[in-house]
Formats: structure tokens, C-alpha cells, sequence
């Protein structure tokens, strides 16, 4: 029922809309808990659409959370077929390249009414700079109001159509977003860094 | 009555065999503030469940006339700060300490409430109540233990008793120069406003010694009888 294949053909033909806006993340982790990675602009009616379908009837949205993935390198080989010489063969290269770091809000559905879940939607920000919109869930599930707050808070992904977008936890004068992973709290004694695993740059991914 | 100076010890309890009983004001006084020290009633994490474990039946702080929890600051003596003090809260911890009347002492019960403890390194948690208040006792542990708590009550029961009212080495109460508040920290970019109370706390000059000297500390073999 809540299997992201069955939800696709679901949203195919229940929102032609939605086509090529919407596609399975595969959850590469021991929980194996695939995702539906959701393009930002169609994240609306998609989430109308899960709520309200009689089938599926996700009434329940019980966590919001943010992620955020640094810029990563990625070694690929290349097999590319070259002519030295008139002579032509092929030549495995590894190439080094950098993927662009992006903010994430993970959304996890339950149907009271029907008894499944959870269904995961992804929704992925452009970027990691400020101010990294994405929409809104709260008008859809009301249960996100805080913790999408959570996250403007702690990760600054700024939520269009959120109804009272403050922060929650910190104060309103606090710069910075502490749960990105280059967070580094500035040391007010003046001693010498400790140093942790992100002051050296080696944060978990 | 006479004066505590002045009195021979043995020929006062001698005297107190034979039924007489001398006493100076200022023990009497001492005597009395110790045995009925109201706590404020607040608790930050979880050294506050250990804190109220310690007034429960089986360890019993009613014991050492400490049971009267006092919800407002007004009627209390005593703050216990149990546990995690976040920058967050860290201005109303102060605020509150302002609003007690003197004589009034603190507690810094547990790791957090010491130097931060396990979250030392948090953006958001106050590596110690003593950069912004004076604190009498402190009670390490992770929690600690309610019979540590216990420990740390009769420890600053007798540090009142110790106490003198007037002359040099007189208590804080009772020196006109010492505040009976101190200023509240503000919410800043990256943390409070100032960071610290100078007067109260220096960061240490030399990184690798110990902060705290720990001589009013309880330590865990102390309290396991």
C-alpha cells in the first residue's frame, strides 16, 4: 500500500501533473526505507494528493526533519575509447569531481484512518545558502508548523506558506544555523580550540 | 549570653552536661538558617529527578529540614541548579537568583551545572552557572546520586554554621559590599552577552589546569558510606 512504486502509479494517474516531478529515492542504509524524492514546486499537491486519496488517507504527519549534505567529491572511472596514433583503445580514467551540497526536509506520513505508513517524502532545497526555499507542508498537515520552525531554526531552510516562520529554539538574535554539519560555535573564552571532529573539518556525512 | 570568641569550647559543653546551655546569637542564628534551608523548586534536566528522589521517603532531605521546596524565589534560600543550564535558560536562572532574598547560597549539582558537562561543546549550553553566579557547593556526578545531594546539604549546612555575621571573613549576606544580584547575561549572535561575569569568573590562564579547584567539592567516595 504505502510501497513508493504503488504510490507512483497512484500519483500517475491520479495527478498527471505530477509526472517526471516526483521519483523514487532509494534509501541506500540497513533500514532500506526508500523515499519519494519530490520536486519542490509540485511538493503541494503532491502532499494534498497523499492526504486526501481514498486509498491512501495519510492523515497523519509525524515528523519533520531536516538534513544537510555537504559538498562531497566523488572519484568515478571513466572508459572513454581514444585513437593514438591510429590505433584505437580504450582508456580508463578516474575523474574527481564535486556534487554541490543541499539542504533536505523529510516528511514522514501515517494513516490514522487506514493504518499505514510511514510513507517518506523528500524535499530537496537548491542549495545550502540562504535562504534555501522550500514549500510549506503546515496547510497541508497542521503537525509541521513547529518542527518545519525546528528546522528554519537549526538548518535555515525557509518555509514559503508557513504560517508564523520563527525561530523555535534559539533566540531571535542568534546568527547561524547549529545543526548544519560546518557549524562551528565561535569560542567565547579565548582558549585554545579544542579540537573536535568539525573544527578539523572531518564531520559525518 | 556572651559571645562565641570568648566562650571556651569544652567549658561550654562541659556546661551543656550539667543542663546549661550558652550559646551566642550568632550560632543560634546559624543553627536555625541551617536547619531549615527552603530549595527553590526548579529542576533543568535530569539531576532534577535525582534532586526529587532525595525528597522521597526513601532518602528523605525532610531529614536535614530542606523538604519546603518553594515555588517562588521570594520564600527560597537555597537554589539547586540540577542540571543542563542552556544559554537559553541562563537569564532566567539569574533573574531568579536576583529575586531570592539574602541569605541565599547555590548548589551547582551534577556535571552540566559545573562546567556543561557532556555538552560542553554545545552551541547552545552555559559551560557552568558559575560564570554568572556564586556558587557555595558543588556536586559532581552524572547524575549524582541523591545521597550525594544529601552529602552536599549537610556540607553547606555546616558552611553556615562557619558562618560569621559581622568582622572580617564575615558571610556574603552580611557584607554591604557583596551584590546581592548580579547582572543578566543578553541573547547574543553566537551566545550570551557577555559570556561570563568577570568578577564572578576568569577563564583559566593556563588551558590544561583543572578549572575548578574543587575544594568545596563533594566527590562520589565521600558520599558512599
Amino acid at each position: 500500500m504505502t510501497d513508493p512504486d504503488r504510490l507512483l502509479s497512484l500519483l500517475e494517474a491520479g495527478l498527471p501533473g505530477s509526472a517526471g516531478r516526483v521519483r523514487r529515492w532509494t534509501n541506500p542504509g540497513p533500514s532500506g526505507q526508500d523515499a519519494l524524492l519530490v520536486d519542490p514546486d509540485a511538493a503541494l499537491e503532491v502532499a494534498l494528493f497523499l492526504r486526501d486519496h481514498p486509498e491512501l488517507q495519510l492523515d497523519y504527519c509525524s515528523n519533520v526533519t531536516g538534513v544537510d549534505w555537504l559538498p562531497r567529491e566523488v572519484t568515478e572511472s571513466v572508459t572513454t575509447t581514444e585513437t593514438v596514433g591510429g590505433e584505437t583503445k580504450e582508456v580508463t580514467k578516474k575523474v574527481t569531481r564535486t556534487e554541490p551540497g543541499y539542504l533536505e526536509a523529510v516528511y514522514h506520513l501515517y494513516s490514522v484512518a487506514l493504518r499505514h505508513g510511514p510513507v517518506i517524502l523528500r524535499l530537496r532545497a537548491a542549495g545550502r545558502e540562504a535562504p534555501a526555499p522550500l514549500p510549506s507542508l503546515t496547510p497541508v498537515w497542521r503537525s509541521a508548523e513547529f518542527q518545519e520552525r525546528e528546522i528554519f531554526d537549526l538548518y535555515g531552510i525557509s518555509f514559503s506558506g508557513h504560517p508564523d516562520l520563527r525561530r523555535l529554539l534559539l533566540w531571535d538574535e542568534f546568527e547561524g544555523h547549529p545543526m548544519r554539519k560546518d557549524y562551528v560555535a565561535p569560542d567565547e573564552d579565548g582558549l585554545p580550540a579544542i579540537e573536535t571532529a568539525a573544527a578539523k573539518g572531518e564531520a559525518n556525512r | 549570653m556572651t559571645t562565641m570568641g570568648t566562650t571556651d569550647e569544652s567549658l561550654r559543653q562541659d556546661l551543656a552536661r550539667r543542663g546549661v546551655h550558652v550559646t551566642s546569637l550568632e550560632s543560634l542564628y546559624n543553627w536555625g538558617r541551617a536547619h531549615s534551608l527552603w530549595p527553590l523548586q526548579f529542576g533543568l534536566a535530569c539531576c532534577a529527578i535525582e534532586m526529587i528522589a532525595a525528597t522521597m521517603a526513601r532518602h528523605d532531605l525532610a531529614r536535614f529540614g530542606a523538604e519546603v521546596f518553594r515555588p517562588s524565589p521570594r520564600q527560597a534560600d537555597l537554589m539547586i541548579v540540577a542540571g543542563t543550564v542552556t544559554k537559553k535558560m541562563a537569564p532566567m536562572v539569574v533573574r531568579l537568583y536576583n529575586q531570592m532574598a539574602n541569605p541565599k547560597y547555590v548548589i551547582a549539582m551534577g556535571a552540566c551545572a559545573i562546567s556543561g558537562g557532556p555538552f560542553r561543546e554545545g552551541y547552545n549550553v552555559l559551560r557552568g552557572i558559575d560564570r554568572y553566579l556564586p556558587v557555595d557547593l558543588y556536586i559532581p556526578g552524572c547524575p549524582p546520586r541523591p545521597e550525594a545531594l544529601l552529602h552536599g546539604v549537610i556540607r553547606l549546612q555546616e558552611l553556615i554554621r562557619g558562618e560569621k555575621l559581622s568582622g572580617p571573613g564575615r558571610s556574603r549576606a552580611a557584607d554591604p559590599a557583596v551584590p546581592g544580584e548580579y547582572p543578566i547575561p543578553n541573547y547574543g549572535p553566537a551566545g550570551l552577552r557577555p559570556p561570563f561575569n568577570p568578577d564572578l569568573w576568569q577563564p583559566p590562564s593556563d588551558p590544561d589546569a583543572a578549572p575548578d579547584d574543587g575544594s568545596d567539592a563533594v566527590t562520589p567516595r565521600e558520599t558512599t558510606a
